[in-house]
Parts: structure tokens; sequence; C-alpha cells
């Protein structure tokens, strides 16, 4: 690459909105790739000369691969689109031929780009591509519609239905490459269609192993979503179990064999999932890892949830970021279950270089689990926390302790001590959350602990931070009675520091003084009335409204009412102990190892875990019939693939790989048993006598090829196998589709020259979607001819995916008679000569319903009629489509310099004009425009004059320009167009003119 | 799932970003920066951040962060790994996983980018098939392409992505065929004041360089394979044998790769091949503190004990060290306080000790608790579990390969507290 400096690296959108759309263009570009300055002021100066050198430049640059640009233009593309729809649109046909590549990786990658455009306009487009490429013969290929339908989902969430059946149809797929997708796209499309799943719950299971690693995180998910909903609960107490196996003794068959003193029998699919995520608790991704933990954690039986410890302990090797998570779960899951974890204790021991939200994490796990047993070695550990340089932490492991403490009344005492003595301690933090936690430990067992309380009346000078010093006070008025002596002594010193203290102090100041005053009035009236005096002239006016209402309330007067009697009953109620308890305790409401749990908030998207049912639903939902080998056309069609990559020598035994793949042999399974499976087919071979044994060894045969590497005996097989396909092929014909166009090579890059080079070099026209699209249709069968059946044809005016030179047409066919018709199709002989795309034969039409097809018809630039026979069983019925010389032409957009260059070499014979009258009402810009684009398929220039209105496109055979321009001079107006076609030019000359003549809408 | 990412270097400053589906404004990071923030050090940042309309997964590698944009609920663990994942694959790319790296590379940043997500799903992560798909940058490659005007992307399209062995790529060739396993083993300890261990543990992985021409397939075995607790595995590894058999059979990818980490079993007791000796004090009312640091090998099966570096976070308190090595140097940062002594070799005749004062801040407090020690070390053949590879055997293809096993055992995280 050229010189990519460093400074350009970031693209700033922000700053380029204002200036023209093409030196954004470039500018983008430019930055993208990191060109140097100079090219850009180059392709920025007005000289001509100067621009063209800077293209050739560029030029210059992609020509020798011009392949490999294309990945960089797809960025380019996908990142602008939604702000330059129309120059986004111009690509659109490229990407459409593409998608018949016969090179999946190309399919594959034009349907990524394509999907990826976020312009509505191509919402059909898209739709109708994603159809295709779901039954596309490659995995890949469907891999990537899966992506796409969540890409048009977003796109346009009113396609859900449809998008909704493609689903359905990937569900069903074989294929590991395509489950990870598919399943996905359900979960964004539409994760409350539970009922799609069943049929495919098994498979899935089975497949989930050899899924891709990410695929195999969604996939668990989803299927814990769907066992909670299907299975009854494995957490059943004994003694409800008997009561309901006695009723299903009798219910179900399957459960007669059983013994009757297991009651809970797992329902086999149950036990399917269950078994065949465990060896994923082996993977070397954490995310998978979690997953399956987390479906443990919500499906398996109590005593099975043992096995994902490990796994889980194992990812605390894993990053910081990994640990964070993973230790959050944890500590979800060890208030419910601490025997889990409590062999892996010591894996949870804080070390100092961890992050403080790890330690934090590690501290509350480490108090969920201390017992009995272990809580010595615990507080041990924590004492040395407590000396940690990281003071929130001390202050955290301090409220630790606490919990412990009131958890485990054997330690309480230990805890307090150790607690007390802590209050030497020289941090300030580290003082004040001990007081804070000894004044809640002794809430709980006050009576006991009167030298604590003593204790800390002594500390009381020493120690400086507000909040301690307030609990202090609040504890030596709470429980005055069991310290008589101490407490109106350090009432007295605080009434000498009352005016020194900060207001959280002097609150309990004041409430300790109103304690004593109603315990001990006899030592402390003076006292209190001195603080309440000092109160009352207090510049906090909390202070002074508190003081206020404790004279009234204690001190009785004659203006004090009824509540002074109950002063003491007020003040020295008792008052409930706190609840220490974990941080971690509401977060089991969210499924494990989800957003919503990391965050305990409902995250958007979440999906409620619903609880299980009280009886399962019905288990034969996921029962599958078992299909009989009629995988005749699907072989046959994906031999031909192989013979056809083979031929182009393009990768042959890669691409027999990929086709095999949907034969979901796994890896694992050793190669002798692959041989084997082919030695054992191959004595069959020689039997040809009976169609049924043929079908038998063609899948055995087949079998073989998809699990074996290509070799030349799996060629020589492959040959066999072409020649028994021959013969079976004349014993029971097959129809067998090829699409025409996947022979035509990629012509992409011509078309990303043009893509790239447009807004620069404007010397190249492309295509664009059509400005306007007319609703109308015309009748093609009445249902008076059609004995019942009719038709109803329109133009779509879109490029036909069918083939270039095609117009494409939609197809409305109703019954409306009362009994279904069935096998309508095209006949296969047309009368003119026209090249006809049939739409695949419709099986069966019900009475009244209707059904739209898409076809295509090769008009061969002229307006003759396309006769053909629409047939149903019964009946053919002649009918033909006669279209109007504006639909054979497709749209194309060029700059306004280019459209006076092209128009000036189709001079002489080829332009055709007319002048004309123009109603007063036709006379605005808007209506000349939509006049002419809806009479004909052209696209519109922007024109820098006012009065002069230019349209250009190109016939959909030849390609040839139609250049189409209206100058108005009040009050007339003159039509000129040239184009080669001179017969079409006229013909369209004519239409326009009365377009424009016609007074109206 | 994953809707845009943000690269952010340790200053603050966006440098580079990518959407895969709309864009989304920068100014979305401006809760990111305000946590950062909050953050005393660069690692507190917490992983996961709400705001009103997106959700922030950041992870911190090499001194940047990686901000993913998330818009509805995710597994957070799905997009840290796969973040994880893109450092991992530039680091492959470009040897270094800097913001110098990436600015230099941008445009195979943002292939890698394009390809490694679709939609925000995870396409391709493979490092094999990425360098089928964007060929690595050499410093040849980039001469040639200078001149020659091409880009790295690859000229074939990658099959590997459609095999059903998606790690390795089909048509490999070396005119030397070989194969070379690492066992790496790392001990995890906390040693107390005391010098009994708290606890320790031992994390091995088998990391594998194989260059092996066609399609290999290896099976590894074990002398004592019961010794491995729990395992991970490469996806190329078939579970069912090791279950069945405790033999490791896969055909491996191409070039470097882990092919299994494992955890020894808590019930083996886990040798500590160094102790130390140590006296850190700080004397009340005096503004000097002594320091006093000697090691010692201990149960090293005779091997040598290397590359040995101390490091250790004194107190806020102190203000200068003054030490003196009997061996290799010591740093100690004023301003972050750390410490850190490179000692190199351990010589059991003449053991390493560093001695000397500390210097206190004039009238901060005697620090009421002594600095942790971090050690790191190196012993060279020896897995310090006892894991012995068995034996090495290939089938699949016709010629001999030359194999190689090596050993060795590091520090993981090993605290000594004071």
């Amino acid at each position: 690459m050229l010189g990519m400096s460093a400074n350009s690296v970031s693209y700033n959108e922000q700053g380029s909105v204002e200036s023209g759309v093409d030196a954004a263009q470039e500018n983008r570009i430019t930055t993208l790739l990191g060109w140097n300055e100079d090219l850009k002021e180059m392709l920025e100066s007005n000289k001509e000369s100067l621009k063209l050198e800077a293209m050739k430049r560029i030029v210059g640059v992609f020509h020798p691969k011009i392949k490999n640009l294309k990945k960089l233009v797809y960025v380019y593309l996908v990142r602008y689109a939604e702000e330059q729809q129309d120059l986004a649109l111009l690509s659109i046909s490229t990407f459409q031929r593409a998608l018949k590549d016969p090179n999946q990786l190309i399919r594959a990658s034009a349907l990524r780009v394509l999907s990826s455009i976020r312009v509505p306009i191509i919402v059909p487009i898209m739709m109708l591509a994603i159809k295709e490429a779901a039954t596309d013969l490659s995995p890949y290929v469907r891999k990537t519609a899966a992506h796409a339908i969540q890409k048009l989902y977003s796109l346009d969430p009113d396609q859900k239905e449809h998008l909704i059946e493609v689903i359905e149809k990937l569900l069903k797929d074989k294929s590991t490459l395509v489950a990870g997708s598919v399943v996905m796209a359900f979960e964004e499309v539409c994760p409350d269609r539970i009922d799609l799943i069943h049929k495919n719950y098994r498979k899935l299971c089975n497949l989930l192993v050899d899924v891709e690693e990410w695929g195999q995180v969604v996939i668990i998910h989803m299927l814990t979503r769907y066992a909670r909903t299907q299975f009854v609960s494995p957490w059943r107490e004994d003694a409800v179990f008997d009561e309901n196996s006695a009723k299903a003794f009798y219910d179900s068959e399957e459960e007669r064999r059983v013994d009757q003193s297991k009651p809970y029998i797992m329902d086999p699919d149950h036990r399917l999932l269950l078994r065949n995520t465990k060896p994923l608790l082996q993977s070397r991704n954490t995310a998978v890892v979690m997953a399956v933990s987390q479906l443990y954690w919500h499906l398996a039986p109590k005593h099975e949830l043992s096995i994902i410890t490990k796994s889980l302990v194992r990812l605390l090797r894993s990053h910081r970021e990994v640990q964070y998570i993973v230790l959050q779960n944890i500590a979800t899951m060890s208030i419910q279950r601490k025997g889990m974890f409590e062999p892996f204790m010591k894996s949870f021991y804080v070390r100092s270089t961890d992050a403080t939200h790890i330690k934090t994490l590690k501290l509350e796990i480490l108090t969920n689990l201390a017992n009995e047993a272990n809580i010595s070695t615990i507080l041990r550990e924590f004492q040395t926390y407590v000396k940690s340089q990281d003071k929130a932490f001390a202050a955290a492991t301090i409220q630790a302790i606490g919990c412990c403490a009131t958890n485990i009344s054997e330690v309480t005492d230990t805890c307090l001590n150790g607690l007390v003595l802590l209050l030497s301690n020289r941090d300030e933090t580290v003082v004040a959350e001990s007081v804070v936690v000894i004044k809640k430990l002794l809430q709980t067992q006050p009576s006991q602990h009167s030298d604590i309380i003593k204790h800390m009346a002594k500390l009381f000078d020493n120690i400086t931070v507000p909040m301690a010093r307030a609990s202090i006070l609040w504890l030596m008025g709470e429980y005055c009675e069991h310290v008589p002596k101490i407490a109106p002594d350090v009432l007295r010193k605080m009434a000498k520091t009352f005016t020194d203290e900060e207001d959280i102090v002097k609150l309990q100041i004041v409430n300790l003084a109103a304690k004593l005053y109603l315990t001990n009035s006899k030592q402390t009236k003076l006292l209190t009335q001195y603080i309440l005096n000092l109160g009352k002239y207090d510049q906090n006016y909390d202070i002074r409204d508190r003081t206020r209402f404790i004279r009234q309330l204690i001190v009785p007067n004659e203006k004090s009412g009824a509540l002074s009697k109950y002063a003491r009953r007020i003040l020295m109620a008792p008052k409930p102990a706190p609840v220490l308890q974990s941080a971690f305790k509401d977060r089991d409401r969210f499924q494990l190892g989800t957003l919503s749990h990391t965050l305990n908030s409902q995250a958007s998207g979440y999906l409620e875990l619903s609880d299980w049912p009280a009886v399962a639903p019905d288990q034969s939902v996921r029962n599958v019939e078992v299909v009989e080998p009629v995988r005749l056309p699907c072989i046959y069609l994906v031999f031909k693939d192989n013979v056809k990559n083979s031929e182009s020598e393009e990768n042959s035994d890669d691409s027999n790989k990929s086709s095999s793949s949907q034969s979901e042999k796994s890896s694992s399974e050793s190669d002798s048993e692959k041989k084997k499976t082919l030695k054992n087919k191959k004595p069959q071979q020689q039997k040809l006598d009976s169609k049924d044994s043929t079908k038998l060894v063609l899948k055995g045969s087949y079998d073989a090829i998809s699990s074996f590497p290509f070799s030349l005996e799996c060629y020589k097989l492959m040959r066999v196998l072409m020649l028994l396909l021959l013969f079976c092929l004349t014993v029971s014909p097959v129809p067998v589709t090829t699409p025409k166009s996947s022979i035509l090579s990629p012509n992409l890059l011509s078309d990303l020259q043009g893509l790239l080079i447009s807004p620069t070099a404007s010397a190249l026209q492309v295509g664009v979607s059509p400005v306007f699209v007319p609703e109308t249709s015309h009748e093609l069968l009445h249902r008076m001819t059609g004995k019942g059946l009719s038709a109803q044809y329109r133009f779509t005016r879109q490029p036909c995916i069918y083939g270039n030179s095609m117009v494409s047409l939609q197809l409305t066919l109703s019954n409306s008679t009362d009994q279904a018709l069935e096998n309508i199709h095209i006949s296969e002989k047309s009368s003119t000569g026209q090249n006809i795309h049939r739409f695949n034969a419709i099986e069966r039409l019900e009475p009244q319903a209707s059904v739209t097809v898409s076809m295509g018809v090769d008009f061969n630039d002229s307006t003759q009629a396309a006769n053909f026979q629409l047939c149903t069983k019964e009946d053919e019925f002649s009918v033909s489509i006669q279209p109007a010389v504006g639909e054979l032409l497709l749209p194309i957009t060029m700059s306004e310099a280019d459209f006076t260059k092209e128009q000036g070499k189709l001079v002489g014979m080829n332009e055709s004009s007319a002048t004309i009258t123009m109603t007063p009402e036709n006379v605005s810009s808007q209506s000349v425009n939509r006049k002419v684009v809806s009479v004909a398929n052209l696209g519109v220039i922007p024109s820098g004059q006012e009065n002069i209105y230019r349209f250009s496109g190109k016939t959909v055979s030849s390609g040839s320009l139609v250049l189409v321009s209206v100058v108005l001079k009040d009050p007339d107006a003159v039509i000129t167009i040239n184009t080669e076609k001179t017969v079409m030019g006229s013909m369209l000359l004519r239409q326009v003119k009365t377009a424009l003549t016609n007074s109206g809408p | 799932m994953i809707h845009s990412l943000f690269l952010i270097n340790a200053s603050g400053d966006i440098f580079l970003e990518k959407h895969w589906k709309s864009v989304v404004s920068r100014s979305v990071c401006d809760y990111f920066f305000e946590a950062l923030e909050r953050a005393t050090e660069p690692e507190n940042v917490p992983p996961v951040i709400p705001t009103p309309h997106h959700y922030l997964i950041n992870v911190l590698r090499h001194r940047i962060y990686f901000v993913a944009v998330i818009q509805s609920e995710v597994p957070p663990l799905f997009v840290i790994e796969f973040l994880h994942r893109v450092v991992d694959t530039f680091q492959d790319y470009f040897g270094v996983c800097t913001e110098a790296a990436i600015k230099d590379n941008v445009v195979v940043v943002y292939e890698l980018l394009e390809e490694m997500l679709d939609n925000g799903f995870p396409l391709a992560t493979e490092s094999n098939i990425l360098k089928e798909l964007i060929k690595p940058p050499t410093i040849l490659r980039t001469v040639v392409n200078t001149i020659t005007g091409s880009t790295n992307v690859g000229e074939q399209l990658p099959t590997g992505q459609l095999s059903v062995v998606p790690w390795r790529r089909t048509g490999v060739k070396y005119t030397n065929n070989e194969a070379y396993f690492d066992v790496v083993e790392e001990i995890d300890a906390i040693i107390d004041k005391s010098g009994s261990t708290i606890t320790a543990e031992i994390q091995g992985v088998i990391d594998a360089c194989v260059k092996l021409t066609g399609m290999p397939d290896l099976t590894l075995s074990f002398m004592n394979p019961r010794l491995l607790d729990d395992v991970s595995f490469h996806p190329c590894v078939r579970f069912k044998r090791w279950e069945a058999e405790r033999i490791l059979s896969f055909i491996p990818p191409d070039g470097n790769f882990r092919l299994l980490s494992y955890h020894v079993s808590s019930q083996n007791l886990v040798a500590i091949p160094v102790y130390v000796k140590h006296n850190i004090s700080f004397r009340e009312g005096s503004s000097q503190g002594r320091f006093e640091l000697t090691l010692g090998p201990k149960q090293t099966m005779g091997k040598a004990v290397e590359s040995v570096l101390v490091s250790s976070q004194l107190p806020r308190g102190v203000l200068n060290a003054n030490l003196n090595p009997s061996q290799g140097t010591y740093t100690f940062d004023p301003v972050t306080k750390l410490l850190s002594w490179d000692v190199g070799k351990i010589n059991p005749q003449k053991l390493p000790s560093l001695k000397g004062s500390m210097s206190l801040q004039t009238g901060a407090s005697k620090p009421d608790e002594n600095p942790t020690i971090n050690i790191q070390f190196k012993i060279q053949q020896l897995a310090i579990s006892g894991l012995k590879v068995n034996r090495l055997d290939m089938y699949g293809e016709k010629y001999k390969p030359f194999k190689g096993i090596k050993y060795m055992t590091k520090a993981g995280k090993f605290q000594v507290r004071t």
C-alpha cells in the first residue's frame, strides 16, 4: 500500500457532513485506505488534467489485484450505505449477479454484503435473496442466509412472518455450520416460537459438540429456556414425587415399566441435553463453559451439579474480565449451595495484585462459604486483608467479618473481640467501619456486651470519624441501662465539645441526652437542659428542629400534650436488629451468565426463564419421523456440484468436503470405521438387480464419499455412483432444475471499478433501483376464460434475477372456483421466440386462494407480445403479455455533464423530438418527474437548470442508452429522446407526450 | 450482538472505531471515560458499564481498552471472550498489540475485524482460517506491496471454513516435518509470613508448534495421565478418546496452537521451589525502616532456578529505599512505590540477598502493614507436577516427522505475605 500515515487512521464522519457529497466520499476512501494527502488534493483540484492523473494513480494501485480490493470496497460500502443510500444502490445489481456465482464462497459473500446494506428500498431484493440462499446446496451459503435474516429483521421488522418461514426451514438443516447461526436468528426474530424447536430438539442436542464455539453458546442458552418449558422439575421433594408418580403410573405407558421405588423419571430428552452438554465443560472457550454451567444450574438435578464446580474454578485462571463475570456467578450460586464451592475455598483467597472489584467479589464468596467448620481459617485470612493497603478493601473486609459474625453465632464473640482490637487501628476508615459493624452486632445481643460498650466509651476520645462517634453515642444512649455510670460521664464530655462536633454527632448527642434524661434524670437533668439550650441556637435547622421536638417531648410543661406521657415508650422502644445479608441475595431472579445478572437489572431483550411446568407437555412433539432414503435428487445435485467443481479445477477436494459436511459425520469418528463402511458397501455395488438395493448402495456410497477425504479411490467411487445415478434416473425420472445463469462468470471487476470511481470520475453509468414502481396490474387471464383461474401481472421494474436481459414480472394467480387447482405451470412450448423464465409449478392452489410468483421474459427490446400457455392439470390457456415500451427499460444514473456528452453522440437519426403545450398544473418539477417515470422506467438526473429535466435509462436486452430530456419554454415544452433504438424512441416519445399533455395525476 | 468496537489508548483517545450494524456515535464512550475517571487504577474499571441505551463491555490488554457496544441481552462472557480473541489475533498478526502496531496496519485490522464478525456475530475466529483470508504482514511483503501496490488479502478463497476440519488448511507442505510440544506448568501460591503455604496449585498447558505436511493424525499419551484433574482442549482433540483411553488424539492445526490446558489435582502436594527469608520492619517514631530479603532454592529436583524477578509494592509512606543487592540490580520507583529486583539465577552456594534501609516521609506514621512480595522464576527441563509425555505417534502420512518435547516450570501468581 502507499504510505499509511498514522494520523489518518480514524475517520471522522462529523466533519464531512457539510462538505459536498463527492468530496466527503473521496475523503472517506482516502482516509480509509490511508492515502497520501497529495492524492487527495489532486482529486479535489479543479483542473481536469490533475484529476485525471490522480484517477490513473488510483486505478494503477488497484488494477493489478482488483480482486483483492473487493474486501475494502465492501467494508466501505457497508459502513456508508445508510448515509449515502442512492450511491449504495448503484452496487446492488452487482451483488445480485454474484448471488448466482458457481463458487459458494462468492455467493456467500455477495449475500453477506447485500444484506449488510441498510437501505430500506432493497428489502424485497434481500428477502428474495435470503429465500434462495436458504435452499442453497452449500451449507456455508445457508449459514450466511441465517445471518442475513437478522440483518433484514432489524432493517424491516414487518418481514417477520416471512423470515420465520425461512428460519423454520433452516432449523431443519442438518449441517453443523448452519445450526449456530440459525438459532441466533431464531433468538433475535422469534424467541417465543418454541414450537419450531420441538422437531429439531434432538438433532440440535446431537450436533452440539461439533458446532463452532460461538454457536454453542447461543444454542445452549436457547435450549435452557426450551427445557424449562418442556420438562418437569428434577428438584422436587420426595414426598411430592410419590403423589405425582402414582398418577403418572397409570397414565403413561412409558413409566409403567419403571421401578416404583424411584418415583421421578427424567424425560429421556432432558437427559440427552445434560449428557451432550457435559463434554463442553472442557471447552477452551470460557463463554461455552459458563453457558454449560448455567444450563446445569437451571436444569440438572441437584446432586449432579457438582461437576460444574471444577470448570468454573478453572476459569478463574483466565483474564481479569472473565474472572469478574465468573466470580459474580459463583457468588450467586454460593448463596444457595455452599457445599459446591467449599472444597475450592482457597481458590478465592485474595491476592494483592487483584483489581478492587475482583477482591470484593472474592470476599463476598468467602463470606457466603463460611460455616462452623471453616470459619477460623476464613477469619485468619480476613485478618490479613484488614491490613491491606487498599483501604476500601479493608473496610469491605470488616463488613464481611460482621456478616460472618451474625451468620455463625459461635464466632460472634471472637469477631467482636477482633473488631474491638481494630478500634485502635491508625486508619480512620478502618476504625469507623469497625464501629459501625460493632454497633450492628451489639444490637443483636446487647445484654452480654456491656464491657465492649465500656471499651468503646474509653476509645471515644481518640476516634475522630463522625460516623463512628455518632454510632458510639447512639450505642450509649440505647444501652444506657447497661452502663449506668459511664453514660452520664460521656454526656458531660460531649456537652463541653458540643459546638465543635459535626451535625451527625450533634444529633446523637441530643438523642443521648434525651434518653438519659428519661432513665436517669437525677444526674443529667441540668446537662440535658444545657445541651438543649445549645442546640436551640445551632446554625443547622435540623438540629434546632430536633432540639425543639425533644424538649417538648421530654420536659413536661403546660403546653405539651398527651405525647410526653409516652416519651419513654417512644424513645426507648426496642429496635429490630439490622439484617446483614449478601448483596447477591436477589440476583438469582435472573438467569445465570446473562448480562442482566451481571448488572442486577433487566437488560433490554432479556428473556425470562420460565418456571418448570407442573405437568410435562406432550413428549411426542419431539419425535421425528424416520425419513425414508428419498434423498435421491439431493444426492444427484450434490454430486453434480462436485463434478462441476472438479471440472473447473477449483479446490475440488475441498468442495467435496464442504458438501460432505451435510452428512454430519463428526471428525471424532475414527477413520478405520469409515474405511469399513466403504468396504462394506463396495461388494453391494455389484448387484444392481432391484431399485431398492440401488438406493441403498447409493446412500451408502454417498455417505462414504462424504465422510472420506478426497482421494483417487473416492473419485473412482464417484464415477460408479454417477453410472448408478443415470441408471436410477431412467427408472424413476426426477425433475432436475439447473439454474441457467450459474454459468455466467462473475463480472465483478468492471462493476467494482465503476462503483469505486463513480463519485469522482463520473464517466460511468451505473444501474440504480427504479424511481417509481407502478402498482397497477394488468390482466393476463380473466376468470371467465380461465375457468375460474385468473391471472394478473405487473412489472416490478427491478433488474431480473433470472437473467440480465430479462424483464422481471410478478404474476398473481388466484383461484375463484370452489375446487383446488393443481399443477399450475407455464407450458414448455412458447409460440413466439421469446426466452421465458418460468416460475416453478404450483402444485396446488386452494379455492379462493391466490399466490404471487415472479418470472422473467426477454422481450428482446421490442413491444411484441410474449405469448405462452398457462396450464393447469386439466386445461391450457393461451395468454399474452404486451409490454409498454417504458417497461423495457432499466434506470441508470449519470452526471449532467455525461448526459450532455452522451446526448451529443446520439443525434441525427437517433434523435426524435416533439413540442407540446403543457397544462399549467404539469409545469412543476415534481409533476414532470412523476409523469415521466410513471410512463417509463427511467432514472432522474439531478439537474442544475430549473426548466430542464433529464432522465436516463438503458434497454433491458441490449443495454442501449435511452436519454430523455424535457425542456420547458412557457407555455410549451420540448421533449427530446435520444437512443440508438429509433423505434423504441418514437414509441416512447408518443407515450411521454400523452402523459405530459394529460392533466390530472 | 456486538454493535460496535472502540479502541481507546491509555491517554483516553479513541483511535479506532468499527461498526458492524448501524453507526453508534462516539459519544457513547463518555460513559466509559466517566468510569475510567472514577477508577483509581486502570484495572479497576468495571468490565460491564450500563448506559441509558447501550451496554459497554470492555477489556484491557496491553494498555489499550477494547470497548464493545452492546444493545441488548447477551452473555457478557461471550463478548469478553471474543474481545480477547481479537487481541490474540492482532498479537498473532503483528507480533505485538500496541497502538502503533494497530495504526501501522490499519488496513489489515479493518479486514480482520470485518471477517471476524458478521452483523455482530462471530464468523471466523480461527487463526488458521483468517491467515488464509488475510495474510499477515511481514517486512518483505510490506516492501513488495509498496512497490507493486498489492494488498494483503489472500489470493485464494478460504476453504477451511467449509471443511469438516475447520482449524486446518489443506495442501500444507513442509520440507522439514517437525512437531514440537512445550509442557509449561505454572505454580500459583500464597505463602504466609512464617513461610508455610496457605494455598498452592499447579496449572499447566501444552503448547504445540506443528509443521507437518498433509493431514497427519497424531496421538499423544502420558506416563501418568491421572495427574491431570481438570482439562480443557483445543477443539481438534477427540474428546471421546480421551474419556475412554486418556490419550490425546487429534488432527493438529498448522503452526502454533494451545493443545491442552490442565489443572493438577489438589490431592498432590505442590513442591515449592523457592523460599524467602524476609525482615521488613519500621520502628515507631523513627523515619527509618529496615529491609532484608534472602532467596533460596527448595525442592527444585536438582534443577537451577532462573530468571528470578522479585517485586513488591512498598507502603505509601516510604519515601525512598537505599538497598544493596548481593547480585542483580534493583529499581525503586518513588512515585508508584514499586520495588523490583532482577535477581537472575539463584546460586545455592551463595544465596542472593537484598539488604538496606527505607526512609519514610517526614511526619508519616509507621505503616501498619507489610508489603506483599511477588516472585517470578523459571525452571527449565522440569514439570513440577511430574507429568511426563510417554509417546507421540503419527498416522495418516508416510514420512517420519521430527518430534521434540520440552518441559518448563514457571511461577504463576506466586506471592509471599510478610
